[in-house]
């Protein structure tokens, strides 16, 4: 059945894209606040070994979901403090964050290594899962992916439909004007960091917990980094977030079935395909739109201290 | 220098007489060691323009924060209708029917006007309902704005049309205005002051922050003065004359700048043939055949609205862009067109630039650094590549003293600086190096009347000296107070000079607008808005 190929296929691609998108959704709320977290690496993989671990000792996977979330927010409290209320380097905060990060997940992931649990549970409707064509793929997922799905449009609904949401984008555009207007600056960035954080954790539960789903040291293999990529060449946009995930997680996948089939080319640069393939579109998409003023939050990366 | 006598201070306290709407008693604030308000009263009545006369420095907006909640004072309290009120934030100031108007416009330029406006309106205000009030608020004040249009593509009348709409449409009581004029042509200031008069008229009180004191005479029949923090004066402007409105604001007579450049007196030094450029961005302005000669002795002046090709301009005769023809742009005889800004000063020519922080100067360096900056082409500071920081030391110590700049501590971040302190620095740095020819963009913008005294008078004496001087302002009174001859730019195309004593500021605000250019469209809709009255 052909239509079942094309279903596993897609199927693989949402799973590849979904931590992507997570953790990039977070990270974008975070910069349209004006505040660039380059700590997206060291927040996903603190919060995959976290919630693996949180899991095992439970048995609850929702825990362990709940486990990395905190995790993430964690570090992103953390980072927060340093960046939002100390006024610290936004760059050199978020590039410890990620050492950090990582030096915790081992710390704590050290004695769950090698450890296997049964992936999270799928969702399953009598009747609606089993549809042939898209019944798993539409009714049959984890309820990570339908939580990245909902977040995509949740985030994208809250920053344009929204009053608060206006007051995240005008902050993130010009912290002076905004604190003279009397917004609250830093209450809504420290905010905004925490849901990046937490976004960043869910997204490694999803790999500790769904995707593997086991705990390995440095399990999430730079895609904090690519979460960050896509954000940026998505212009800021929440569904070009989802897209650029999508494509990256094809292309994933499409490498593993040609290293597979033998095509001849080096496995490496075949491996480096996804990262390639997801910035050139994204350049071009965002070649495309260039109209004047800043697609980029005026503020972002700007240290804010409140004028006297 | 005589010293003006100053209408003595009100004892503090409420005072007799009606209940004002607003009023502030014993304002102390103090940041550290630092007081910026020392017991400042302030009553303000429904139904007046209110003036708030001060130099920079001298507490207007430390008081004007406070009024407006983004500052608590150390010691005080405000009052309205004679009661005793807190102001913690804004959102408070505004229900109390408080309202302001930046003067560095408090806009986010990625966001829409109907965005910028919003933000701070009641919740349920938003959508389709704001832009039907804005649109309303438009047809009854000639304030009309596109709600859809990103604050970037706007002009600077417009965002401060932004700023007031968005003040209005809160139905305030108060409106404070910090410097509404400093970015308007002199044609949108009309506009302006015929709303700022009906305002008060609908029994609105208006506190009037400015430095112009013609304007302030104008409008306003009850002036506070500031200075050092306390109130030195309160007095009906339209009693005073600007200049002992002046004396009492910096405690002494200004200096009159005297000696306005006479007219060519000698060979020409500095001279644009024919420069045509492309705009270098989305927001640019293109220079189209603009021609022009500064000779020694001569002040020639341009006048224009901001965004007419000024930036460009200054870009092309500093170096800073290239011209495509070298023969464009000479100075003493020489085709500099291809020449970079360093090449130009070594032939004698000095530059400074409209932004003080981050272009004449780097705020987050020493004012030696900043010496070494421009200078070290010209002046003896550098020795095989190496700087000599105890020269450019001097030399800015030089440049601290014959223009008076006042610092804190011995060499200072340049950005620590009041900005007309900072400015004389600036302008004193290019001077001291006696330039043959000097090319200077908005050299007083935003400066205190006794500093912008000091500059003008250093840029006339320069031209008497010999040096080619040409001065690109907004401020029409500055031009015509030193300027010899003045064109004007428009839409990247400059008028031909005429000599200062043989025009009038309605003329060359008719330039301004572009109404000397019937092609020209109009590029502000403020224009069809005094028409339509």
């Amino acid at each position: 059945m052909t239509l079942d190929i094309v279903q596993m296929v897609l199927i693989t691609v949402l799973a590849a894209a979904t931590p992507l998108i997570l953790a990039g959704i977070g990270e974008l709320v975070a910069e349209r606040s004006g505040v660039l977290n380059l700590g997206v690496e060291g927040m996903m993989i603190f919060g995959a070994a976290v919630s693996f671990a949180v899991a095992v000792q439970t048995g609850s996977t929702f825990l362990g979901a709940l486990g990395g979330a905190a995790a993430g927010l964690l570090l992103a409290a953390l980072f927060g403090i340093l960046t939002v209320g100390l006024a610290a380097n936004q760059v050199a905060s978020g590039l410890s964050l990620t050492i950090l990060g990582l030096g915790l997940s081992g710390l704590v992931g050290a004695n769950y290594v090698g450890m296997k649990r049964d992936p999270a549970p799928h969702l399953s409707l009598p009747g609606l899962t089993d549809l042939p064509g898209l019944g798993r793929l539409v009714f049959g997922q984890d309820a990570f992916v339908y939580t990245a799905v909902a977040l995509v449009v949740a985030v994208s609904w809250f920053l344009w439909r929204t009053r608060a949401g206006l007051t995240l984008r005008a902050i993130g555009d010009d912290h002076v004007a905004t604190h003279a207007l009397g917004l609250k600056v830093r209450k809504v960035r420290f905010l905004s960091v925490l849901f990046g954080g937490a976004c960043a954790g869910l997204g490694g539960a999803y790999l500790a917990l769904a995707y593997t789903p086991f705990w390995s040291p440095g399990m999430t293999a730079g895609r904090g980094w690519i979460a960050l990529a896509l954000v940026v060449f998505a212009s800021w946009r929440p569904l070009r977030v989802a897209a650029g995930a999508l494509l990256f997680g094809g292309a994933t996948v499409l490498q593993l079935h040609a290293q597979a089939a033998g095509l001849g080319l080096p496995g490496q640069l075949l491996s480096a395909l996804p990262y390639l393939a997801t910035i050139l579109a994204l350049v071009l998409l965002s070649l495309g739109q260039r109209h004047g003023g800043s697609l980029a939050p005026a503020s972002l990366g700007r240290v804010f201290t409140p004028s006297r | 220098m005589a010293t003006a006598p100053f209408p003595s201070a009100p004892p503090p306290g409420p005072r007799p007489g009606p209940t004002p709407l607003f009023g502030a008693y014993g304002i102390v604030k103090r940041f550290g060691s630092f007081t910026a308000n020392d017991g400042v009263d302030l009553e303000i009545r429904a139904g007046e323009i209110h003036a708030l006369l001060g130099e920079n420095g001298a507490g207007k907006s430390t008081l004007m924060k406070i009024l407006y909640g983004l500052l608590e004072p150390t010691e005080g309290v405000v009052t309205h209708k004679g009661d005793i009120v807190q102001l913690p934030n804004p959102e408070a100031a505004r229900r109390l029917g408080i309202g302001m108007v930046f003067q560095h416009f408090s806009l986010c330029e990625n966001l829409t006007v109907a965005e910028n406006i919003a933000l701070v309106m009641p919740k349920d205000l938003s959508g389709r309902a704001l832009a039907d009030r804005i649109a309303k608020l438009g047809i009854d004040y000639g304030l009309h704005l596109e709600p859809d249009r990103p604050v970037w593509s706007l002009s600077a009348g417009e965002r401060q049309r932004i700023e007031i709409v968005r003040c209005l449409l809160q139905d305030p009581s108060l409106v404070i205005l910090d410097e509404p004029t400093s970015v308007l042509t002199p044609g949108e200031a009309e506009v302006l002051f015929t709303m700022l008069e009906r305002l008060r008229a609908e029994g609105r009180a208006l506190l009037y922050i400015s430095h112009r004191l013609d304007e302030v005479r104008r409008l306003c029949v009850r002036a506070t003065i500031l200075r050092g923090g306390k109130v030195v004066g309160a007095c009906n402007p339209q009693e005073e004359t600007a200049r002992s409105l002046a004396a009492m604001m910096v405690g002494s007579a200004v200096r009159e700048v005297t000696g306005r450049a006479a007219g060519t007196v000698g060979a020409e030094r500095l001279r644009l043939d024919r420069l045509t450029l492309p705009a270098p961005g989305l927001h640019a302005t293109s220079l189209r055949d603009v021609t022009l000669g500064v000779s020694g002795g001569e002040i020639l002046g341009i006048a224009g609205i901001a965004g007419n090709g000024q930036a460009e301009l200054f870009a092309a005769l500093s170096g800073e862009t290239r011209a495509p023809d070298p023969d464009a742009v000479r100075i003493d005889g020489a085709a500099v067109g291809a020449l970079g800004i360093n090449a130009r000063r070594r032939l004698g020519a000095a530059f400074v630039p409209e932004e003080r922080n981050g272009h004449a100067a780097a705020p987050l360096m020493s004012l030696s650094e900043n010496a070494l900056l421009s200078r070290y082409p010209t002046a003896p500071l550098t020795r095989f590549g190496l700087l000599r920081l105890g020269a450019a030391r001097d030399l800015a110590r030089r440049v601290i003293e014959a223009f008076d700049v006042r610092k804190a501590g011995p060499d200072p971040a340049a950005g620590t600086l009041s900005g007309g302190n900072l400015q004389k620095f600036v302008v004193g740095r290019e001077i001291l190096a006696e330039p043959g020819v000097l090319v200077i963009n908005q050299p007083t913008w935003g400066v205190d009347a006794a500093a912008a005294a000091h500059i003008r008078q250093a840029v006339i004496d320069l031209s008497a000296r010999g040096a080619a001087i040409l001065v690109i302002s907004q401020d029409l009174d500055e031009l015509f107070e030193i300027a010899g001859s003045i064109a004007v730019l428009h839409d990247g195309t400059l008028s031909t000079a005429v000599p200062a004593g043989e025009t009038t500021r309605e003329a060359i605000g008719l330039l301004m607008g572009g109404s000397g250019d019937a092609s020209a469209e109009p590029r502000d809709a403020s224009k069809a808005v005094t028409h339509a009255h």
